[in-house]
């Protein structure tokens, strides 16, 4: 993974003095809240319901086990020995107090972490695939890109306060991991005819209050033109972005009210003027970025090891976490690993510092010392030999890390909800605890195979509810928690934002709604189909009819 | 005399920013001004004459407004109506960059310590903080970076093309 040198670790230090600063000055009055207010939040810092929240980045999800040994100790010293993996790959801290947040970004700064740009109207950690490097369908490993642009969006002097928050998403597969048609910019990072890398730059994807699914803005950037390329976008973004309406300050309504072409238009005569200038990215640089992330020493190995045939063969248990939480890897003999934060009844994507530690100690044994989060709020160990699954296994069973439910209708993806956020209308956690405790038969799940099931506490769509299979929005409905369905979303090439079937329900009735709508594909289902298949293939009246005709 | 950070040290602010001026019966007779970009417009010629005119731009104004004056004009100020409105930031890079400005290039409006650094590296070299705060102090802003991964008005070519050039010499040197 990539390592700071001198330069990096300068800067990074410096904003650590800079916030303190703007901290002390703000706690001796000196400082407005309104004066404050941006600055904590570009050093990751809210104030929420109970406490003030720290969101720590983990850059495109790529983590170290030493840097997971300090979140570890920050949950433990500054918060209440957990912390939570988010839908952007980082992680949040939810009971700090504001006095400690410099001490904090301190201890993150000495392993080469930070909350920089982790909220606020700027450009946002940027996301990626959890499986880039040893995913056997991809083209280019992204990763020495997202490092690229992690750099170039790091205190950009000219688009720190942008009408409204931008996320860039980065993937390099075929199938895409990285949910890039809902952010404000979707890179693919593809080859041309002539085998040059380059990217194909998607814009005004986003979700919240208006979901949209983004739309190809160029087939094809090369990488030495990709950072002007960014920047003309991010010009014409800041400079006729909307202002005068936070909901409709997203670039997404940008490019939907100016059209798509008149917007194209006006990046690419601002990208004419850059071209070729200063802002080309040297191959120089290309080549330093892409050798931190070159393969790990692999051991030579026979494409299947025969223990793991054995081992899965006669140990249902083992085979079914096999099914679901082991993927394939590029190398013959290693595994991909995801380890599941979507036990039933503990918050999904919450892990205990004690759980870091030994997460930590396992990456150590099992994965060179590296795991990454996903935007399904998971951790992957990328390099496993598959000689030592079985014994990992036992091992992540222990720790509560072997639900094996991955891709299920479980591994539920969901906001921290009205228990911890101000914004929320409605708590999100007893939901998913509920609908997880309803479909507990493990037997029953895997025959209901893939349903991706996401839950937000408020229109912001924190736990992307829209690109949910099934899709749980909170609403407030006159002071009272109450609960919208919707049906049909999905993520990857073919991203479709979910159909809202019906008038909302109390929380008590979620899991029988949930239910019912699981019955009717049960039953209408055609052989090996899945879920998003079959509500694309029925549309949503038999799932609506269903619901509604036994629930009055 | 109201002060104003310019070229980073504390100075005395000899311009009169005339946020409202809508006609030229509305303008002093003597001194430095500063006049909206409507204003300026309407009675180019006359201004111009006058010598000593500066420009206020809104934050929606288009700085390809002043492109045929750009190499005479003394003064060009922008207008930041909240600290976070951030347009400004994008209408200093088009004038330092696009348009080659090269004369004082002024933040007013809702100027604070904790933006300077990014105002600065976005072409501005004139500040007229609130009254309210001491612009002595405010000077340390400069110092919040020592430097930036991206190419900026200051320092025109991206860090990622020095750190080539450096590594380069590293390299260079072990050959030797």
């Amino acid at each position: 993974m990539y390592r700071y040198d001198a330069f990096d670790q300068r800067i990074v230090d410096e904003r650590v003095a800079q916030f303190r600063d703007q901290t002390r000055r703000f706690l001796a009055g000196e400082l407005s809240e309104d004066e404050f207010r941006p600055l904590r939040l570009q050093n990751g810092l809210y104030i929420q319901r109970y406490a003030p929240m720290l969101r720590v980045a983990v850059p495109y999800g790529m983590l170290s086990s030493k840097q997971l040994r300090t979140l570890a100790h920050i949950g433990r010293k500054y918060d209440k020995g957990y912390g939570h993996f988010t839908t952007r790959q980082n992680i949040q801290f939810n009971w700090p107090r504001l006095e400690d947040a410099p001490d904090i970004l301190a201890e993150l700064a000495r392993v080469e972490m930070h909350a920089i740009q982790t909220s606020g109207n700027c450009i946002r950690n940027i996301t990626s695939d959890h499986f880039a490097g040893v995913a056997g369908d991809e083209l280019v490993d992204p990763r020495p890109y997202c490092e690229l642009f992690r750099q170039w969006s790091t205190f950009h002097p000219e688009f720190a306060y942008l009408p409204r928050k931008f996320k860039i998403a980065v993937s390099g597969s075929e199938v895409d991991r990285a949910a890039t048609l809902v952010h404000d910019i979707g890179v693919h990072a593809v080859r041309d005819a002539s085998g040059e890398v380059g990217f194909r730059v998607l814009v005004g994807g986003g979700l919240g209050r208006t979901p949209i699914v983004g739309h190809v803005i160029r087939e094809f950037v090369t990488r030495a033109e990709v950072l002007n390329y960014f920047d003309a976008i991010m010009r014409v973004y800041n400079r006729f972005g909307r202002r005068d309406n936070k909901y409709k300050a997203r670039i997404k309504i940008l490019v939907k009210e100016m059209t798509l072409d008149v917007f194209r238009g006006h990046v690419e005569a601002e990208w004419e003027r850059l071209k070729g200038g200063a802002g080309c990215v040297p191959d120089a640089e290309i080549a330093r970025l892409t050798t931190f992330f070159d393969a790990p020493e692999y051991d030579l190995l026979p494409g299947d090891d025969a223990g793991f045939r054995a081992a899965v063969a006669d140990n249902r248990g083992f085979a079914n976490w096999v099914k679901r939480n082991v993927f394939p890897h590029k190398v013959p003999g290693y595994a991909a690993v995801t380890l599941s934060l979507k036990k039933t009844g503990v918050p999904p994507g919450d892990a205990t510092s004690d759980q870091m530690d030994t997460v930590a100690d396992l990456a150590d044994a099992y994965s060179f010392g590296e795991l990454r989060v996903s935007h399904e709020q998971n951790l992957i160990f990328a390099d496993v030999k598959q000689e030592a699954l079985l014994a990992l296994w036992g091992e992540l069973k222990a720790l509560g890390f072997a639900t094996p439910n991955i891709g299920l209708l479980t591994d539920i993806i969901c906001c921290p909800g009205g228990d911890f956020c101000s914004l929320a209308n409605a708590k999100s956690i007893p939901i998913a605890e509920a609908i997880q405790r309803r479909f507990d038969d493990l037997d029953y799940l895997y025959d209901l195979g893939d349903i991706a099931l996401n839950i937000s506490g408020c229109m912001n769509a924190c736990g992307h509810h829209h690109v949910g299979n099934i899709g749980v929005l909170g609403v407030d409905k006159n002071g009272e928690e109450w609960y919208q369905v919707s049906i049909g979303g999905d993520q990857g090439m073919q991203a479709s934002l979910g159909k809202v079937i019906g008038p909302s329900f109390a929380a008590s009735e979620m899991p029988d709604v949930v239910e019912r709508v699981i019955d009717v594909y049960v039953e209408r289902r055609h052989e090996d189909e899945r879920f998003i298949d079959a509500v694309r293939r029925l549309g949503i009246e038999p799932f609506k009819e269903r619901v509604y005709a036994s629930a009055h | 005399m109201p002060q104003l950070i310019k070229d980073r040290a504390v100075t005395a602010d000899t311009w009169a920013l005339l946020r409202t001026a809508a006609t030229l019966a509305d303008l002093p007779e003597n001194g430095s001004i500063i006049v909206p970009l409507q204003l300026w417009t309407q009675h180019r010629v006359t201004l111009s004459a006058r010598g000593n005119v500066g420009v206020l731009l809104a934050p929606a104004d288009d700085p390809a407004a002043l492109v045929e004056d750009i190499a005479t004009i003394p003064l060009i100020a922008v207008d930041f109506p909240q600290f976070t409105d951030g347009r400004g930031y994008s209408t200093a890079r088009l004038l330092r960059e696009k348009y080659a400005f090269k004369a004082e290039l002024r933040a007013v409006g809702d100027v604070l310590r904790d933006q300077l650094y990014y105002l600065a590296a976005s072409g501005f070299n004139a500040f007229a903080l609130h009254a309210d705060r001491d612009p002595q102090e405010a000077l340390k802003a400069f110092g919040d970076f020592s430097d930036n991964y991206q190419a900026t008005v200051a320092q025109p070519l991206p860090h990622f093309s020095r750190r080539a050039a450096s590594t380069f010499n590293v390299h260079g040197a072990k050959g030797q």
